[in-house]
């Protein structure tokens, strides 16, 4: 019961979000606020994370190709297939949503518990629209381009680590990363992203606009915003891959 | 003018408020008094729109306000002003941004005009200098000003204050209070302020509704007040030490 009940209010609050803004400027300066907030500011762990994983999926391939009969041309190619399916689109967004979805939870939960959503109210404003479609507009405009960042250090980190570490010749990985390219890949990557990005801001904004109580319920709230979130990315992973790539 | 009429409000089996009926004039200080739980918050709630009585009517200049959907609700709002307990500010904007707020959703005013009318508001209330500083960098009792500041730029026909001297010592309650009520008769608002604080009553209570259990137990004025026979209010009045030594001077 309480799951149909969630889903109702989400659905509602949804409904709210999703109108025209009350004023264009003030929409806009809240958009590009939330780019810098949710996007620009999270490009350090992008970064981080993806040169580093980028480099573990290349020495793991390495390491586990034993046989003479595959060529090494192999690692640049499971590398560059393994960052552009999986781990740009889904592990990034799962860290995402840690990073942002937390953020977006707690930001509006407090502004819930301080009485600033009913000020929202009072003053003739619909707060999901005003505090809420900005940051899914940006989380679903600029995951794309973190993800794009992600791919390409992913694929640089297994390049980095092959080089440094001697498993595979620089030549024999870029071979092996221009093999048998299916641009799809980058569109299945790209449709998985957008959709993460709406189920971090989406959720998080769901939960951190219904806290009731004090600092207790914003930390609860924020907590559940990570695990929420991270749960729906897996589960909708498997259905967009069953639908997109069988 | 605001007309509450009959108002209700249930949650389970507590009944919260039990067939309300008031009115509030326009260019008085209104204010509803009742111990904590008397349903003075959801009072105030109800008659701003944030919560939906289960019966009765609330109206402002006989435009029916209670029963409008949010859309339609929108229209009155725009004339309320509205004072938080905590004041409320936008963490995230400055002093001037956050009284600036009303006049960016709802005006077509320049950005210079509206710097003007920042500046005015914030000079009503006795604030300079902090158009810059952060509702995190400045005290209490200015928090409060800004917020009232926040809530007469857009020049209001009825400011709604809640509480709005908890947490303030005693002087700093007296100023906001009596800026409170010269706002109110400068620009002829309607203003309703709940309060349990017994200075506010004796110095600004122009009208007092004293709440009792969720009823209208009693209406006054501040002059009234100290001698009434009812036992609750009495004993709501005389709970203080001060006010007991009003009571009986030679004690």
């Amino acid at each position: 019961m309480l799951l149909f009940k969630m889903l109702g209010e989400y659905l509602l609050l949804m409904f709210e979000t999703f109108k025209r803004p009350d004023k264009g400027p003030v929409f806009r300066r809240q958009l590009m606020i939330e780019f810098v907030g949710l996007g620009i500011d999270s490009f350090g762990i992008v970064v981080i994370v993806s040169l580093f994983t980028g480099a573990i999926v290349a020495i793991q391939t390495a390491y586990n190709i034993d046989s003479p009969f595959i060529p090494l041309t192999m690692v640049g190619y499971t590398t560059r297939q393994t960052v552009i399916l999986e781990f740009s689109p889904t592990i990034i967004s799962l860290v995402l949503a840690g990073k942002v979805g937390s953020r977006i939870a707690s930001e509006i939960g407090t502004m819930r518990v301080s009485e600033q959503i009913d000020a929202l109210r009072v003053m003739g404003i619909n707060p999901p629209n005003y505090l809420i479609l900005p940051k899914i507009t940006a989380s679903m405009l600029f995951n794309p381009v973190l993800i794009t960042v992600s791919i390409v250090l992913g694929i640089t980190g297994g390049w980095l680590a092959c080089v440094v570490t001697g498993l595979v010749t620089s030549e024999d990985y870029i071979l092996g990363i221009r093999a048998w390219f299916e641009p799809f890949t980058l569109t299945y990557a790209m449709i998985k992203t957008v959709t993460f990005a709406f189920i971090i801001s989406s959720v998080s904004g769901y939960l951190g606009f219904n806290v009731k109580g004090g600092s207790v319920d914003v930390g609860r709230a924020s907590t559940q915003a990570v695990v929420y979130s991270s749960i729906l990315i897996i589960i909708f992973d498997l259905i967009l891959t069953q639908l997109l790539l069988v | 003018m605001i007309d509450v009429k009959n108002i209700s409000k249930i949650y389970g089996d507590n009944v919260v408020l039990n067939d309300v009926s008031t009115s509030f004039e326009q260019g008085k200080t209104n204010l509803i008094i009742g111990q904590s739980g008397s349903g003075k918050t959801v009072f105030m709630k109800c008659c701003i729109g944030l919560t939906q009585p289960d019966k009765g009517s609330i109206s402002f200049n006989n435009r029916e306000f209670s029963s409008l959907n949010e859309k339609k609700k929108k229209d009155i709002r725009k004339e309320m002003g509205v004072l938080f307990q905590g004041g409320a500010l936008f963490d995230s904007f400055s002093v001037e941004q956050n009284v600036m707020f009303p006049l960016n959703m709802f005006t077509t005013m320049s950005l210079e005009e509206k710097k003007e009318r920042v500046n005015f508001c914030l000079k009503r209330v006795n604030l300079k200098n902090v158009n810059n500083l952060l509702p995190s960098e400045i005290s209490g009792g200015m928090m409060k000003r800004v917020a009232i500041a926040r809530a007469i730029s857009n020049s209001p026909q009825y400011l709604f204050c809640d509480e709005p001297n908890s947490g303030l010592d005693p002087k700093t309650a007296e100023v906001i209070d009596a800026l409170i009520s010269e706002i109110t008769e400068e620009y002829n608002m309607t203003t309703v302020i709940n309060t349990h604080d017994m200075n506010s009553v004796l110095q600004i209570g122009q009208k007092i509704s004293y709440l009792y259990n969720g009823q209208l137990w009693w209406e006054g004025d501040k002059n009234t007040i100290l001698d009434t026979d009812n036992p609750e209010l009495r004993d709501f009045v005389f709970s203080t030490e001060l006010t007991r030594r009003i009571k009986q001077p030679s004690a």
